[in-house]
């Protein structure tokens, strides 16, 4: 039998910033307190299974900009962040570039796109 | 094709204007003009690459740049035309713009409402008053920002940031996602200044440490900034001697908080609460000079683009209300000319709808003395609508002549009066 544990997270769902109580035994969730639904499955999601949205920036050739915008399509493991981050800093494109377009397919296997945040004009078009 | 004059011009093309100028077509403005300094529109958006934006007004979470977009698009689907690489000068009081840009040399647009959409701009050292030499290596967070996500470059390697406003935090998990060391961050106050899941999402997580209630006492380096010796504050930011410390970094990055950008609304006239630094607004974001509205950042700084959108559409559909009445006005107005022997009427204008309710009086004053019986004339073209006799008239005495709801029709019909004094025959 495992003990009770009492953890205290602050939610990063939306802006507001609640605190979170979880209280846990083992692996099983004995009560969580949040300011609402969301927040109830961030602290259960965030101490299973941790996943942050990434955002960073791909090499653009022949672009508006010499960057691209990049995020995940939806949030991305944790411990896996770095590793996501030297790919992408490997990676070139050539513009122009689409709003959604997708930048690296399945990223190291999560299923998760890696997307671009905006269009980037060819730098001839402007 | 950029025309003399529009009903609504937007002055900036972040997410306010942008919002200002979709919401004024939609209010039933003719044609909306946004003028954007920067090759594109977009506006600070462009540089927040982080997502958090959207949440309210389109129940998605977007990183800035697709925010941005989405408005961008719906503005331009709606014929608003966009005047880039365009810095506006000078505004006056009467709503006239005057504007540069490498096309077209000086351009002059007159407006009948204006939205400010000036945003706001980064505290910078200056402000702050940072003791110490004055090396390269101290940028406020909102340039790194700029150049690490846009431009490719990185401000350095070795990183301390003063400040916990939400662009200073953002940008310490920014440079360590880029390869980056960030020291710290500081923060003068005994609470965080930006948000808490910024706390959570950008320091937290990567294990950057936040000390509050200290500061930067001096900056240290001569070319490039080599340390800063920081200290702990108490209640009344006085350093507390002994808790000083030497801290080596290539970088301070400044997050010291924003103030909204007026210098174009001073010029304008527009009355600005010191407490703030933004204009005074009523409820329908009007400034204290009639039809210009201001809306986003340029009023207050705002923690939610999503909520400086919501401030942009109410500027920009009471700019349209405002437009459409000034036009109205235009179109159903009459100028008063002063003919012969007239040095000025007053007024320049009649409203023809005024007068077919009630009288209008015109005032005026001769030029020369007529010391003989007088008439006075006035008349739309060749045809007099009324007249009245005087004993004289003199430059010292003012005459006035009225007209009467019985002149309603003539007038509709004419584009101008004008009045003559005459010696009677």
């Amino acid at each position: 039998m495992s003990q009770l544990e009492e953890i205290e997270l602050i939610c990063v769902t939306c802006p507001k910033g609640c605190k979170l109580d979880i209280i846990r035994e083992g692996d099983t969730f004995v009560k969580i307190t949040a300011g609402c639904k969301r927040g109830k499955e961030y602290a259960r999601q965030e101490l299973t299974d941790p996943r942050r949205m990434v955002a960073t920036t791909v090499k653009v050739n022949n672009g508006l900009h010499p960057l691209v915008p990049v995020y995940t399509a939806s949030a991305f493991p944790k411990p896996k962040i770095y590793e996501l981050l030297s790919i992408l800093r490997e990676l070139q494109l050539d513009a122009p570039i689409h709003i959604n377009q997708v930048v690296l397919a399945d990223a190291l296997g999560t299923g998760i796109d890696v997307i671009a945040s905006r269009d980037l004009p060819a730098s001839s078009a402007i | 094709m950029i025309k003399q004059v529009y009903d609504v011009v937007v002055i900036g093309s972040g997410p306010g204007g942008v919002a200002a100028g979709i919401a004024a077509k939609k209010a039933g403005a003719e044609d909306v003009l946004i003028l954007e300094r920067d090759v594109e529109p977009g506006g600070i958006l462009l540089q927040c690459i982080h997502n958090g934006f959207g949440m309210e007004n389109l129940g998605e979470d977007l990183p800035g740049p697709s925010y941005a977009q989405r408005y961008i698009i719906e503005a331009q689907g709606l014929g608003i035309v966009f005047l880039l690489e365009t810095m506006v000068l000078d505004i006056t009081h009467q709503r006239k713009i005057i504007a540069t840009n490498k096309y077209a040399g000086i351009i002059e647009i007159q407006a009948r409402a204006i939205v400010l959409g000036m945003g706001c701009r980064e505290r910078t050292r200056a402000q702050i008053r940072l003791p110490g030499s004055r090396p390269a290596g101290v940028y406020t967070a909102g340039t790194a920002q700029r150049w690490v996500n846009i431009e490719g470059y990185m401000p350095g390697n070795n990183i301390v940031i003063l400040g916990s406003g939400d662009i200073g935090m953002i940008m310490a998990r920014r440079l360590t996602f880029e390869g980056a060391h960030v020291e710290r961050v500081l923060e003068i106050m005994p609470f965080l200044s930006g948000l808490s899941r910024n706390y959570v999402q950008c320091l937290l997580d990567y294990d950057i440490p936040l000390q509050l209630q200290h500061t930067v006492k001096r900056i240290i380096g001569n070319d490039r900034i080599e340390a800063v010796e920081t200290t702990r504050v108490d209640d009344r930011f006085n350093p507390i001697a002994g808790t000083e410390e030497i801290i080596p970094c290539d970088t301070l990055l400044l997050s010291v908080g924003l103030i909204p950008e007026n210098e174009l609304s001073r010029k304008a006239g527009v009355a600005i609460d010191p407490n703030i630094g933004g204009p005074y607004v009523d409820d329908d974001y009007q400034t204290s000079v009639p039809g210009i509205f201001a809306a986003g950042n340029v009023v207050h700084v705002y923690d939610l683009a999503d909520w400086v959108t919501q401030a942009g559409f109410r500027a920009g559909e009471n700019a349209a209300f405002f437009a459409i009445k000034t036009r109205n006005r235009e179109l159903r107005s009459i100028p008063t000319t002063a003919g012969k022997n007239v040095r000025y009427v007053i007024p320049q204008q009649i409203n023809k709808d005024n007068l077919a309710e009630k009288d209008v009086s015109l005032q005026l004053r001769v030029r020369q003395p007529i010391e003989a019986p007088s008439r006075i004339l006035v008349k739309c073209g060749d045809e007099v609508i009324t007249s009245k006799a005087e004993m004289y008239a003199r430059p010292g005495e003012m005459i006035s002549i009225d007209l009467k709801p019985k002149h309603y029709d003539v007038i509709n019909s004419a584009c101008a009066i004008t009045v003559d004094v005459v010696e009677r025959e």
